[in-house]
């Protein structure tokens, strides 16, 4: 596992890995750490996984120095362990989302892919998706390693307005709309799972490293 | 002597603000919070408060106030001028002010943000323990309109002890900010040293979420031209370079990713300073090699 620690400012590391299973090897890793209650992983504030990077930031700046001394020995320990290392001492939760795949791109994505409609969302709930990382809006999280045959580019003009709920495809990646936004995902369906809740702790439903299974209900 | 702020104008743009939100970025909510850390924490000193309580940040001035009940308010950062039932106040000091006393802030002379905190605090409804306004993930108390009543927190908070806090105001002047080398230098020609060489201009296209500069675009280095670089987290300060060669400097409601390489990171002091720097401003920055 080759990894690099690239500089972010007085209060923030930038971790580059191989790839997001290492990342979310690492993620999982620094998680566990940072319910210390001393130590320099005590002091890490937010953590931000990426495909390829996790940023590690701390409350303050006094604390970078002896998180960056602590680094190496932790990416040691996760490289010995592999990427599932940390999966397997604590597993992510597994969340399922009920979907109505009546979504207005149902059938170009199915002209897309060669697949029937139902054989579409044969693929889409075929197995589980994992969150790799979130982005673009609060909640919205980008869930990796569904069945390939669903890689679609994203629509040639992007709608003004998704309703909230809205399941997406766009590359190989899945999402659901959290809310209401403009969006350029291919829309298969729609969920009535609340995405995300500013009144409730945690406020997202969906978080980095967890497990997502699509079922597929009846409008 | 908990009462209200009635808030009879907001002017450009009146937002609730605290030391922000964070420990939610991986979930894709940013830390927010005020633009000019410094400015909102001395507004909250003077007022006698604890340094996170929320205030209000007032961009450019026009912000009408009517108390209900009682209240001492200080003002900090851009210097607006003041005054109270129309007759000129200062700022930088704590003003005492009676029920039905009417505040209005005019266009600062230099500078974009002011503060005005109050004994006790602004006591919005927290959302996820801030009463931050996030404009890039549009949560929190939502930017201040006519006939919004703000109450008054029950803060702890001591009589204010500062007759006139001693401060430097922000100026017209070229502004120079330090910049420590960021995470993706190399994709930069020349990194930091060539960012330091431009002379830049704030431009009219800047927010909270960054200031946008305008000057000799910055150029790829020699491999990385056509490269795309994978999102990755972003911090305040950041500087980012989008395929145009304008830089774009991170401020309180940054994104908490991007996928444009970022040269060099402000230190966090001189985020302050970006703040409250005007459109048209000129910017310089001094490449520092630690942090």
């Amino acid at each position: 596992m080759n990894w690099r620690l690239l500089p972010c400012g007085e209060r923030a590391v930038l971790v580059e890995l191989g790839d997001l299973a290492e990342v979310l090897a690492l993620a999982a890793a620094v998680q566990m750490l940072s319910g210390q209650q001393d130590g320099p992983w005590s002091a890490v504030v937010d953590t931000v996984p990426a495909t390829r990077t996790l940023l590690i930031t701390v409350r303050h700046r006094d604390a970078l120095d002896a998180l960056e001394a602590a680094l190496p020995s932790v990416l040691t320990a996760v490289a010995f362990a592999g990427p599932r290392g940390a999966e397997r001492q604590r597993p992510g939760e597994t969340m399922t989302i009920h979907v109505r795949y009546d979504g207005p791109d149902l059938d170009e994505v199915s002209a897309l892919t060669g697949l029937t409609p139902r054989e579409v969302v044969a693929a889409h709930t075929g197995r589980p998706w994992r969150v790799g990382f979130v982005g673009f809006a609060p909640g919205f999280a980008y869930l990796v390693g569904g069945d390939r045959r669903l890689e679609v580019p994203r629509r040639a003009s992007p709608r003004t307005l998704v309703p909230p709920g809205s399941v997406g495809l766009a590359s190989t990646y899945s999402a659901v709309y959290p809310r209401e936004s403009p969006g350029g995902w291919q829309l298969i369906g729609r969920t009535d799972t609340v995405l995300w809740d500013s009144g409730q702790e945690p406020p997202a439903l969906l978080s980095p490293g967890a497990w997502v299974q699509f079922v597929a209900v009846e409008g | 002597m908990a009462g209200y702020l009635e808030v009879l104008a907001p002017g450009p743009l009146a937002l609730v603000q605290d030391a922000g939100r964070p420990g939610y970025a991986h979930v894709g909510a940013g830390t927010a919070g005020a633009a000019d850390r410094g400015a909102h924490a001395l507004a909250n000193r003077i007022a006698g408060n604890e340094t996170d309580q929320a205030t209000i940040e007032i961009l450019l001035g026009g912000l009408a106030l009517k108390v209900r009940g009682g209240a001492i308010i200080a003002i900090a950062g851009a210097p607006t001028p003041v005054t109270v039932n129309g007759r000129a106040a200062d700022h930088h000091t704590p003003l005492y002010l009676a029920d039905g006393d009417v505040v209005r802030l005019g266009t600062p002379p230099t500078g974009l943000r002011s503060y005005l905190a109050v004994a006790g605090g602004i006591d919005e409804r927290p959302v996820l323990g801030s009463r931050s306004w996030d404009s890039m993930a549009r949560i929190g108390p939502e930017p201040l309109r006519p006939g919004r009543l703000l109450q008054v927190g029950r803060g702890r908070h001591h009589a204010p002890n500062l007759g006139l806090a001693p401060t430097l105001l922000p100026t017209l002047e070229p502004l120079t900010v330090s910049v420590i080398p960021g995470p993706r230098e190399a994709w930069i020609a020349g990194g930091v040293r060539r960012l330091a060489q431009g002379v830049w201009t704030v431009s009219g296209r800047s927010d909270r979420v960054g200031v946008r500069l305008l000057g000799d675009p910055l150029a790829r280095a020699r491999g990385y031209a056509d490269r795309e670089l994978p999102s990755e987290g972003t911090v305040l300060g950041a500087v980012q370079v989008p395929a145009a060669g304008l830089p774009v400097v991170f401020l309180a409601d940054h994104p908490v990713t991007g996928g444009y390489p970022v040269v060099g990171v402000l230190r966090e002091a001189d985020t302050d300073q970006l703040a409250q720097a005007r459109p048209g401003q000129r910017i310089l920055f001094t490449p520092v090699s630690t942090r």
